[in-house]
């Protein structure tokens, strides 16, 4: 049984910019998704007033962020802040694309 | 933009003929050939640029729906197919489960942004339950019309 301290609780968030000409269309939103699945964290990603769950692809998808875009990635639970940085970094590297 | 704005009657297929992937992407790809929606030379290319997209990757998201989709130079303005199998397509969706509404989402291709607009509006209506349903149930384009209009709510004509 593991005991939920209340760092597990506080939500953490980090600040992106979509950097590739093509945007988070499907192939780089699957990656992202794929990555947020690998962590037992609750994770969000907002664009303005728009806040969908980054394990969800259906929601992903919905979010059109073209290149420029600034998202807000938002993390709750045990591994929120290695999820964030893993989900940061793919996002900065431009999902592998110009 | 508007999913009425991209879908016309003629691209609806009530109930696609072939039982497979690829046969059910060729089939709505022609009727949007037979729309005008694309030139005839870009056909064969884009077929087989959607084709490579399911190798590379499979565009089957889960719960039933499945979203090829390509950019390419010889289609004109985005189009939207819709087609629906009753039997469910082995896509090897996400969640392995079958497929029973495909919709195939052309764009042209210079323009990445209006593209993720497209994409947003199809999944912004898939992603809900309710419509998944419905539209896995209607059984004339005549009905998906209606359905989509219905979500597009006064303002759609």
């Amino acid at each position: 049984m593991t005991q939920e301290t209340s760092a597990d609780r506080r939500e953490i968030t980090k600040q992106v910019k979509i950097p590739n000409s093509l945007g988070l269309h499907a192939r780089p939103a699957m990656q992202l998704v794929d990555l947020a699945n690998r962590f037992e964290a609750s994770l969000q990603i907002a664009k303005g007033n728009q806040l969908v769950d980054a394990k969800s692809i259906m929601q992903v998808m919905t979010l059109a962020a073209t290149q420029g875009t600034k998202l807000t990635l938002s993390a709750t639970g045990p591994d929120a802040t290695q999820a964030l940085a893993a989900m940061a970094e793919l996002i900065a590297e431009g999902f592998g694309e110009e | 933009m508007k999913l009425s704005e991209i879908l016309s009657h003629d691209a609806i297929i009530s109930q696609l003929c072939s039982d497979t992937r690829d046969g059910a992407i060729q089939e709505l790809l022609e009727v949007l050939l037979a729309a005008d929606q694309l030139s005839s030379q870009g056909y064969r290319q884009i077929l087989q640029a959607l084709l490579e997209r399911e190798a590379n990757g499979s565009t089957g998201f889960g719960k039933g729906v499945a979203v090829p989709h390509c950019q390419h130079r010889a289609v004109k303005k985005t189009a939207l197919a819709i087609g629906r199998s009753t039997k469910g397509l082995d896509f090897n969706a996400l969640d392995k489960a079958p497929v029973y509404s495909v919709l195939l989402l052309l764009s042209p291709a210079n323009d990445h942004d209006r593209h993720l607009q497209a994409m947003e509006l199809v999944f912004g209506n898939l992603q809900r339950p309710g419509f998944r349903n419905a539209l896995r149930q209607a059984s004339s384009p005549k009905a998906v019309l209606e359905l989509i209009a219905g979500t597009e709510g006064s303002e759609a004509n």
